[in-house]
């Protein structure tokens, strides 16, 4: 076995492992954490596969910046690791289990349907820039979808706001330009008084 | 590197992949090593520094100057007992600070310390260093919660809101600097800034640098941005449960943070390693030519360490001068000032770019 494939297997190994942990752990912290590990491990695989930017950028976009906007809800919740315990019955097992049936139903057919290639690794000159060729792809023959993707990301963006912005009345705020404005003799006045004596 | 017969007997004894394992592990050690003796002196720094600022004398009992007090410290700290608090979740409580610590070193992988001196040129070294400084406030997160306390989590939500806000302008700011060196590639990035002083990013760019060394600070919480910790509003924040080697090790991964964060801002913004003075340069042309000191003041490993230390003098400078910023008015600057002002540096820069502009070519 060579280095490259202990390391492959090392981190596919515990990709599936956290992968499992992380549907399995009734914690959500550990949930969170164990996805965090799922990813971590999937772009080292994506940088055996010689695709640096993917692997770098889904460490960066997915571990240092989604994830952490997960772990930041989670972690204010109440969590009543009882209630989630009990009960896993009533009208979600029946629905639970027809997805889990129609996704394993999808699974079997396109696995028995041989669509796996196997694709032999293009080992890459020593200079080739994986993110420069991305970019000129992406910017050239892709530059539509490309476009429309960002636009779709764009209005998603402002209808999140948009939901759940409510302007409420009676909210105390400072304007902060003001604050930045205000001169000393706004604030304190001196008079000029003559000291007076209790008579 | 010649190795004693014996020794190199062994050595070639080993299988390939071994080799590999210890040659890199000595690397990391040669980087790893230095980097903690300078944390150690930072501290003496800052506090002999601050003292200073406030005319004080600072640490002067240990050793010769107090020198001897990093060691002192180390050696408290380490001997301390460990308290995990009974309510905590121990597994978590225990590995944060080891997450706090770990991206604080593997970012110094990417770094060139002179112009034949790295452990890794990777072609996207300066990506590599943005996953590597985002995921430090993983350990932040998970110590505010793990201790099970609430000034610890409250530290934590305002830390990770904080590094989450800081992270885009500090993002940004890079692009500008990839847009004009063409690469995302250390190396190529400080190849780029040659030419003297007048060659360095840090002039066409200076919106960015400005925006991108105040992320910084923001990003290593620390003053006038060490609202995670406030001492006045909650304590100590996220390691208030922390106590001996807990503590010395987010301590450690701060003024790791520290160096890496002056380091770079050295790096992409003032040419790294490059010397001020250039073989063609009105003044370089003369004094590179001097017998001993031309080879001193050519470029070299004492330049990034002298530019690093400027960088580490400005934060104490700044601990030492600015009150602690309030909260909204940290989000305030972060989304509403230094973003903005990113995006039109960026844009103008691309109409430069396109424009054919001298400075950005």
């Amino acid at each position: 076995m060579t280095f490259t494939a202990f390391l492959f297997y090392s981190f596919a190994a515990v990709t599936v492992a956290a992968a499992v942990n992380m549907i399995t752990i009734r914690n959500p912290i550990f949930a969170a954490l164990s996805l965090v590990l799922v990813f971590v491990s999937s772009a080292g695989l994506w940088l055996l596969m010689q695709a640096e930017f993917l692997g770098i950028v889904l460490v960066l976009v997915y571990v240092g910046a989604v994830m952490v906007m997960f772990l930041f809800v989670v972690m204010m919740l109440d969590i009543n690791l009882e209630e989630m315990r009990a009960g896993f019955t009533g009208p979600y097992l029946w629905a639970g289990l027809l997805v889990a049936v129609i996704m394993a139903a999808e699974l079997i057919f396109v696995l028995k349907g041989g669509n796996f290639i196997e694709v032999p690794t293009v080992l890459h000159p020593e200079g080739y820039s994986n993110t420069k060729e991305l970019g000129s792809v992406l910017y050239t023959e892709h530059v539509y979808s490309f476009e429309i993707a960002a636009v779709i990301l764009l209005v998603a963006i402002i209808a999140a706001i948009a939901l759940t912005f409510r302007r409420r009345t009676g909210t105390k705020h400072q304007n902060i330009s003001d604050q930045v404005k205000v001169q000393a003799k706004d604030r304190l006045k001196v008079i000029d008084m003559k000291s007076e004596r209790k008579s | 590197m010649a190795l004693p017969d014996f020794l190199n007997n062994y050595w070639i004894l080993l299988p390939e992949w071994m080799r590999l394992v210890v040659w890199t592990g000595i690397k990391i050690g040669m980087i790893l090593l230095p980097v903690i003796i300078c944390v150690a002196y930072l501290t003496y720094f800052e506090r002999k520094a601050i003292g200073y600022f406030h005319s004080r004398k600072g640490p002067n009992r240990v050793g010769p100057w107090g020198l001897g007090q990093p060691w002192a410290d180390v050696f408290k700290m380490l001997t301390k007992e460990i308290v995990i608090p009974a309510k905590s979740n121990n597994y978590l409580f225990i590995i944060a600070p080891v997450l706090a610590f770990a991206p604080a070193v593997a970012a110094w992988a990417v770094i060139p310390f002179s112009p034949t001196m790295t452990l890794a040129n990777i072609n996207a070294g300066l990506l590599y260093l943005l996953a590597m400084t985002s995921l430090g406030v993983y350990g932040v997160l998970i110590a505010g919660w793990a201790s099970n306390s609430k000034y610890a989590l409250l530290g934590a939500m305002r830390s990770a809101a904080q590094i989450v806000a800081y992270e885009i302008a500090m993002g940004f700011a890079l692009v500008g600097v990839l847009m004009v060196s063409n690469s995302l590639n250390i190396g190529d990035i400080i190849e780029a800034q040659s030419g003297g002083i007048t060659g360095w990013f840090m002039w066409p760019l200076f919106g960015l640098f400005v925006v991108y060394f105040i992320s910084g600070v923001a990003e290593t919480n620390r003053a006038p941005f060490d609202v995670a910790e406030g001492e006045s509003e909650i304590v100590a924040g996220f390691h208030v449960e922390y106590g001996g080697f807990g503590f010395a090790v987010f301590f450690l991964a701060e003024y790791a943070n520290m160096i890496l964060i002056s380091a770079l801002t050295a790096i992409m913004f003032m040419g790294g390693w490059m010397s001020p003075f250039s073989e063609t340069g009105p003044i370089g042309q003369y004094l590179l030519d001097i017998p001993f000191l031309g080879a001193l003041l050519g470029d070299g490993f004492m330049w990034l360490a002298l530019k690093t230390s400027f960088f580490l003098l400005l934060y104490l400078w700044f601990r030492a001068t600015f009150p602690r910023y309030r909260y909204d008015q940290i989000m305030r600057l972060g989304w509403k000032v230094l973003i903005p002002v990113t995006i039109v540096w960026i844009f103008g820069e691309g109409i430069a770019i396109a424009l054919g502009w001298k400075p950005w070519l």
